[in-house]
């Protein structure tokens, strides 16, 4: 139906977002990475940003991101997306830039480059999907991976003695002072789907403002790799992932927490 | 512009200002952290983009950002920097976009030394990361050729998409001498950035930029694409400096630094009464692969000169395929090899071919 063909009584409240292509995705039945995608593609299209942004995609499940959502898009090495964008930001003072990473580019091979990009401020945002398993490689563990979850790489489940404990990106981060906004949200339920939307709006916005770096957290499901229906998935990152990787701010910088309130 | 007294690291950071360089980033490391320190002050007060960045991985990414964005961008290190840079140059050689980088080389394999060396010749010119590609390779001799090649390297990266490296030894970067600048070229506007080049897509479909290729048939495809390039590249691009090559019955055979005490050693040679000529290539890459051949046809002898184990000596033995003797001299660890090392080495070889000549006409 074409948007005249609305009767005068209704108005439009649903449509397919501009910065969205129409696209198949290459991702697993039940994986949320779609839904991702569209909610960054709603921020961009109702901030009217299409036309001046320039995506960083990763090494990972995501590393196909540049074919679904349609703005200028770079592929960056494993990890290196956080340097990639300082490079292109730092030349391009009036574009709007993110990088899209996993837990293994963002948490493991490229903590370097996230950790002194946020610290330095760098006007960038991310869009960190933590789904605690390596999706594209076959489920190895992440550096987010529970204590005790089986992976193809920790088949007696993860030993913290050996492997360390998961890591809590959005804590780190948000204690850096360069950071402006950090803030770990979900997209296990409608809700948190609504929440996740909103805390990426408010990153692009800290970005737009100028206000230092920002970052959301999107706890995820890989139901491939876990093993599990789509469904199953979803109840058990809400069991135990939030459980380790609690929702909320980590950080908000009182620029952003004016912004947010204005 | 006059002459003036420049440092060579300091004479490439100001070379590139002046090329219209649009941001540069890197990180410290000796015997080239001069040239970051001068761009540290020069680039911001011109309003361009300068980061010390956390690690020459994050450098040579940042770089490659900023190539996508479609500025001109450029970083320099030595040595072990550059090997830490090697996955970037791969990605950036697959996704071609055109990148300077300067290699000020030092002592190695490790943290080897601070002293100037030849010891990555294999790495600039073969191997400068995963997959197949070259980057064009620039091997000045002097701190005027050195700036002259930066301004070259700029031209060349962005006429063919492509990464190139300017390699200099330590005592090239470190040393002073009369040099002169190039005039202050304009810096290109945003507005005007390549059409390829990730500039939002206002008017246009989005541009991507990346490396990966799934199927074969695709990458073989890219592949293709690439090597033909590189075709182009290797029939237009080759540079060298000959001197009393002419009428040479020997040739010297040297880049850099070692090229330059080969000049000398040419002079002291003929006035003991052997004709030698010297061949420098300043292009590593493309190798003067033709013009060595041609060279063997004519000289009885050719002697390589390196500051390394015999690393370019295996390309002037790809070119001379056989044609004439073709012997070694190398110093490693930072010891520069000086004219009364290498004239032994000359007279060796001259009474070695002499002596061929006399037993195949025995025969």
């Amino acid at each position: 139906m074409a948007t005249e063909d609305i009767p005068a009584n209704m108005k439009l409240v649903y449509s397919y977002p501009a910065s969205l292509t129409e696209a198949d995705t290459h991702y697993c039945p039940g994986c949320t990475h779609g839904i991702i995608h569209r909610l960054v593609a709603e921020v961009l299209d109702e901030l009217g940003l299409q036309e001046s942004t320039i995506g960083i995609a990763p090494v990972g499940c995501s590393v196909l991101a540049y074919n679904y959502i349609d703005v200028d898009f770079a592929e960056a090495a494993h990890g290196r997306a956080p340097a990639m964008a300082t490079g292109i930001r730092r030349v391009s003072p009036d574009k709007v830039v993110f990088t899209y990473q996993g837990d293994g580019d963002l948490a493991a091979i490229g903590t370097a480059e996230i950790v002194h990009a946020a610290n330095r401020g760098e006007l960038f945002t991310t869009i960190f999907v933590n789904n605690a398993i390596y999706g594209m490689t076959g489920g190895q563990m992440a550096p987010t991976t529970l204590p005790g979850q089986v992976t193809t790489s920790s088949p007696t489940g993860r030993d913290v003695e050996e492997a360390g404990f998961p890591i809590r990106m959005a804590e780190l981060l948000g204690g850096l002072p360069g950071a402006a906004y950090v803030t770990r949200q979900s997209v296990l339920d409608v809700r948190g789907i609504r929440r996740a939307k909103q805390a990426i709006k408010t990153a692009f916005r800290t970005q737009l403002d100028g206000l230092g770096f920002s970052m959301v957290e999107v706890v995820s499901t890989c139901p491939t790799n876990w093993g599990m229906a789509p469904q199953a998935a979803l109840d058990w990152a809400k069991e135990h992932l939030l459980a380790y990787f609690p929702v909320g701010d980590t950080k908000v910088s009182e620029a952003v927490r004016a912004l947010m309130k204005g | 512009m006059a002459k003036e007294l420049l440092e060579g690291n300091e004479a490439f950071a100001e070379a590139a200002v002046r090329a219209g360089v649009e941001a540069y980033y890197g990180y410290p490391i000796t015997p080239q952290s001069e040239a970051l320190e001068h761009l540290s002050k020069r680039l911001p007060e011109l309003g361009r983009a300068f980061l010390q960045a956390e690690s020459e991985i994050a450098a040579i990414n940042m770089v490659y950002g900023a190539a996508c964005a479609g500025a001109r961008v450029m970083t320099s290190s030595s040595s072990p920097g550059i090997s830490l840079m090697q996955e970037g140059l791969s990605y950036i050689a697959c996704s071609e976009v055109p990148v300077v980088l300067v290699n000020v080389m030092r002592g190695g394999p490790g943290l080897g030394n601070i002293q100037p060396s030849q010891g990555d010749y294999f790495q600039a010119v073969r191997m400068a990361g995963h997959g197949d590609f070259h980057m064009i390779v620039l091997a000045p001799a002097s701190v005027q050729e050195l700036i002259d090649t930066i301004v070259l390297a700029f031209d060349l990266a962005e006429q063919y998409r492509t990464i190139s490296m300017v390699v200099a030894d330590g005592s090239i970067g470190q040393m002073m001498e009369p040099a002169e600048l190039p005039p202050m070229r304009p810096v290109r506007p945003p507005e005007r950035r390549p059409d390829w080049a990730l500039t939002g897509a206002r008017g246009r479909d989005a541009n991507t930029i990346t490396s990966l290729y799934l199927g074969a048939d695709n990458l073989e495809r890219v592949n293709l694409r690439l090597q033909r390039k590189l075709q182009t590249i290797s029939e237009n691009e080759v540079r060298g400096n000959e001197y009393e090559a002419d009428d040479a019955d020997l040739l010297l055979v040297a880049f850099g630094t070692v090229g330059r005490i080969c000049q000398t050693v040419v002079r002291d040679a003929r006035e003991q009464g052997i004709k030698v000529g010297l061949l420098r290539p300043i292009t590593l890459w493309p190798f003067p692969t033709e013009r060595i051949a041609e060279l063997a046809e004519q000289v009885q002898g050719i002697l390589t000169v390196e500051m390394n184990a015999g690393q370019m000596v295996e390309d002037v033995r790809l070119a001379v395929e056989g044609r004439c003797r073709v012997a070694f001299y190398g110093r490693m660890g930072g010891v520069i090899p000086l004219t009364d090392d290498i004239l032994p080495e000359l007279e060796t070889l001259a009474a070695e071919v002499s002596g061929t000549e006399e037993a195949c006409n025995g025969d």
